[in-house]
């Protein structure tokens, strides 16, 4: 196991290599100047050449990428060409705000998805399987950017039970430790920063949840259907099992292997950023830092963004490998 | 402030203007008897001010940055020499209390308001006017900024700065240079505090310190940016105690904020909500003659668009109110010139290309497409205040063309990209625009139409048109000092500049703006800047 989990590990030095090349290759393969977009309109071509020399982007690509490397290697992704600011700080207070929410949509995605898949599954071709495969069905296809202001309009707007938008009141104070404003609330104690930051986290969440929720939903029915038509599950059953005990307990643990699969590519993805959800609900995370730093190629930026990405979905998906082995005593790593 | 301080504050620019005018040798320049924006009383101190805008700034150093979101939080924390009026592109006295200029034009000479302290307590003097200048301009200054965006643009021209004595600075140009003293009311000569940039060094960006009316407090970036009251602000201390500078991305959201009262001020507003603000009794929705021009570029330089007449064919083929009424909630002016009506010299006589497909098609038949011609339309893949819906402006230009027998395929890139191949030359014709600075005529026809910027690789003057008759115009115009005279040159450039066509101007798209009623003297400035310190907050 430890040998398994060990030389996974080793498997992300060839990704983040190759994750660093293909993104570096394409970000500076496509036109468009990222001095241009800095320096604006008024910049005179001399100041526009310095700065150019400045950056170093005169210097032949292969030159600029062993020095990225080379910083990297020393933990240092550079500073953002657009607002000179360490990568590492900007990554260091949006990474949080995206694990927050990351974190609250995939609970809610899977506590209601599994649920409800489970008693789909149980009630198969009853009316509750037939409505809530459908409300799964409108789930994955709903757009993310009308669902998310519709519920503002209605819980936000309306009713006025949560915040609109943003991630704590500009009146709450709050000591930002981690930039993860929950765990910064509970060290220190501030109960009103936490309310707070959790009323904000609400719809975000849930909006950012429901497609993850609908996949999750039906990929628990459909595993569990084909869990309960095997032949050890007659035999719980012969032996005279409650159909709860036997659905609980015996088949539910076999049926959620593809489940777990499917939450942690969720989980994967949603830590790289969600732009819709970010945007709607003026969220600082992951998602608005990388694509405001594509529109303007500010290429340590994107780097760096990616590169934390990639190597978080290979950490996931190792997480995911490993949980099947205790879902599944059969599977053994060696 | 009692009654006395506040004559005496008004008083004594006038008696220093006044006195300075019967004392200097040389020819003065009128600077305004007391400031406009005096008339904006507070009629209520204290409360939090909130402001809501569609993105984070880039940073908080006015050197630096050129991003209108930047510019909305340096313009209320820095102070220039001189500043804009509360509701016009004319400039009075700010931290210089008045100033001369040289019989050649040459030598602009600028006293300074005494007493006034940075927020930070350190003292602002005629050496901190030098550092400023030689921080952005000086490559070899320990202290200057890795990105310097409009340096270039505000001291064009300027050779030198000199300290005379505490309060007495003297500016020292190449050549003369006419719109020297708007540029030096413009955020990117803010004055920083000198010992502030020494002490946070690459960091000043997210560190401000200036003189203005508020100061800095925390920056949460991608969220707001917190500001509290300079109570000792030399013009008075702001009405509000605290102000937010929200960023909230979604126009929608945004509205939406407003209306639950969370949000006082907004810009960015999608015109189908025009209707929406206008109906709530707690809203009041801003518009005003914006200070800019969408327009189509056609490439002088390039077949078909070497011919005058097929660029004159285009401009007549253009249904500009259809695109007013469509695209920008009918509250955009349809564009004859490259300037905006709201810039003094503005050629109101020059007559427009009215919608005529017929004298298209006959103009286009004269140039030898008598069965229309096939080009590209290129449009950038990013929404500008004079183009909100870049996409649907561009197929209904499409479809206007077509109907003149012009086939226009529909092309376009992101923003960094588009303007890359602009400068390049690599459009026939192209979707742009530009927001004018300072308000000066200059800062338009110059900029985007002088032989001089049609430099391939370099160009704003993304027509590559080359005219000797407007370069010699627009340069005679930089060197004399009154205004008049210079109104009537720009004025024969304009009439120029229409027959020969290069540009299909669009619209003038107003400024827009929403507040709430209860957020009183607000006004948003014809160079769509957001100055906060006089608004006041009735509950």
């Amino acid at each position: 196991m430890a040998r398994y989990v060990g030389r996974r590990l080793l498997e992300l030095v060839p990704v983040a290599f190759g994750v660093l090349l293909v993104v570096f290759i394409i970000s500076h393969l496509t036109p468009a100047d990222p001095v241009l977009v800095i320096l604006g309109e008024h910049a005179s071509p001399a100041t526009v050449e310095r700065l150019r020399a400045e950056l170093r982007l005169n210097d032949p690509l292969p030159v600029q990428f062993v020095r990225y490397v080379g910083g990297v290697l020393h933990g240092d992704l550079g500073r953002s060409i657009k607002q000179n600011e360490r990568v590492t700080v900007q990554l260091a207070t949006r990474f949080p705000a995206t694990f927050e929410l990351t974190i609250a949509a995939m609970l809610i995605a899977s506590a209601v998805g599994i649920l409800t898949g489970v008693v789909a599954a149980a009630r198969q071709n009853s009316w509750f399987d037939a409505v809530s495969m459908f409300a799964a069905l409108v789930g994955f296809s709903m757009p993310i950017f009308w669902l998310g202001i519709m519920l503002i309009l209605l819980f936000a707007w309306y009713l006025g039970w949560v915040p609109i938008s943003g991630r704590l009141d500009y009146t709450i104070e709050l000591t930002r430790l981690t930039n993860f404003y929950l765990l910064d609330a509970l060290l220190t104690r501030n109960w009103a920063a936490l309310g707070n930051a959790a009323r904000h986290l609400i719809l975000p969440a849930v909006t950012l949840s429901t497609v993850p929720l609908a996949i999750i939903a039906r990929m628990t029915r459909s595993s569990l259907l084909e869990v309960l038509r095997q032949d050890y599950v007659r035999t719980a059953r012969a032996k005279g099992l409650a159909e709860r005990i036997v659905v609980m307990r015996h088949a539910l643990k076999n049926a959620f292997i593809p489940v777990v699969t499917v939450i942690g590519l969720n989980v994967g993805s949603l830590l790289g950023g969600a732009i819709l959800t970010e945007t709607i609900f003026a969220w600082p995370g992951m998602g608005r830092l990388v694509v405001d730093a594509i529109f303007a190629r500010d290429y340590p930026v994107v780097q760096g963004t990616v590169l934390v990405i990639a190597l978080l979905f290979v950490v996931v998906n190792l997480l995911v490998d490993l949980s099947y082995a205790y879902l599944d005593p059969r599977i053994r790593y060696g | 402030m009692n009654l006395n301080q506040r004559v005496a504050r008004l008083a004594w620019p006038v008696i220093i203007v006044v006195v300075s005018f019967m004392l200097a040798p040389t020819a003065s320049v009128g600077a305004p008897m007391s400031s406009s924006w005096d008339a904006k009383a507070c009629g209520r101190v204290g409360g939090t001010l909130v402001f809501a805008q569609g993105d984070d700034p880039d940073g908080l150093d006015p050197h630096e940055v050129t991003d209108g979101f930047s510019v909305n939080n340096v313009s209320n924390v820095f102070d220039t020499l001189v500043r804009f009026t509360a509701d016009s592109t004319q400039v009075e006295p700010s931290l210089a209390e008045s100033w001369t200029v040289s019989a050649d034009n040459l030598v602009w000479t600028f006293k300074l308001r005494k007493g006034v302290k940075f927020h930070d307590g350190t003292p602002f003097n005629a050496e901190a006017v030098k550092f400023n200048f030689e921080r952005q301009t000086v490559e070899k200054h320990p202290y200057h900024p890795r990105a310097v965006g409009y340096a270039d643009f505000t001291f064009q021209n300027v050779k030198s700065v000199d300290v005379v004595d505490e309060y007495t600075v003297r500016w020292n140009l190449s050549a003369p240079y006419a719109p020297f003293i708007t540029n030096q009311a413009m955020f990117a000569t803010g004055i920083v505090s000198p010992t502030a940039v020494k002490q946070y060094g690459q960091d000043f960006f997210k560190h401000p310190v200036g003189t203005g009316p508020f100061k800095f407090v925390e920056w949460i970036q991608k969220d707001h940016v917190t500001y509290e009251a300079n109570r000792d602000y030399f013009a008075g201390r702001p009405c509000v105690d605290r102000l937010i500078i929200r960023t909230i991305p979604d126009n929608t959201v945004r509205l939406l904020e407003m209306e639950r009262g969370t949000v006082h001020i907004i810009i960015g507003v999608n015109p189908p909500d025009y209707d929406r603000i206008r109906r709530n009794a707690e809203l009041v929705l801003f518009t005003g003659a914006g200070l800019n021009t969408g327009y189509v570029s056609m490439n002088t330089e390039v077949a078909p668009f070497s011919d005058r007449r097929v660029r004159q064919a285009i401009n007549y083929a253009i249904d500009r109110s259809s695109l007013v009424n469509a695209f920008y909630g009918g509250v955009g002016i349809p564009a004859k010139n490259p300037l905006p009506p709201t810039i003094w010299g503005y050629a109101d006589k020059v007559q427009a290309y009215e919608y005529s497909v017929d004298k298209a098609k006959k103009l286009l038949a004269e140039a030898g497409f008598a069965n229309g011609l096939t080009t590209e339309l290129w449009w950038p893949n990013r929404a500008r205040p004079y183009l909100t819906q870049p996409q649907k402006i561009a197929e209904a230009l499409q479809a206007q063309l077509g109907l003149a027998g012009i086939q226009a395929k529909l092309v376009t890139y992101d923003w960094g990209t588009y303007l890359s191949k602009l400068r390049n030359g690599e459009d026939p014709m192209a979707i742009i625009g530009w927001i004018g600075d300072n308000g000066d005529p200059d800062n338009f026809l110059y900029a985007l139409l002088d032989k001089d910027n049609a430099v391939r690789g370099k160009a704003q003057n993304y027509a590559f048109y080359k005219s000797d008759a407007v370069h010699r115009l627009l340069i005679q115009a930089q060197r004399v000092g009154d205004q008049a005279t210079r109104a009537q040159l720009y004025e024969q450039a304009q009439e120029i500049i229409h027959r020969d066509a290069p540009w299909a101007p669009l619209v003038h798209a107003s400024r827009v703006s929403a507040y709430r009623k209860d957020a009183q003297n607000y006004l948003y400035h014809p160079l769509e800047i957001t100055w906060l310190h006089r608004v006041w907050l009735s509950k």
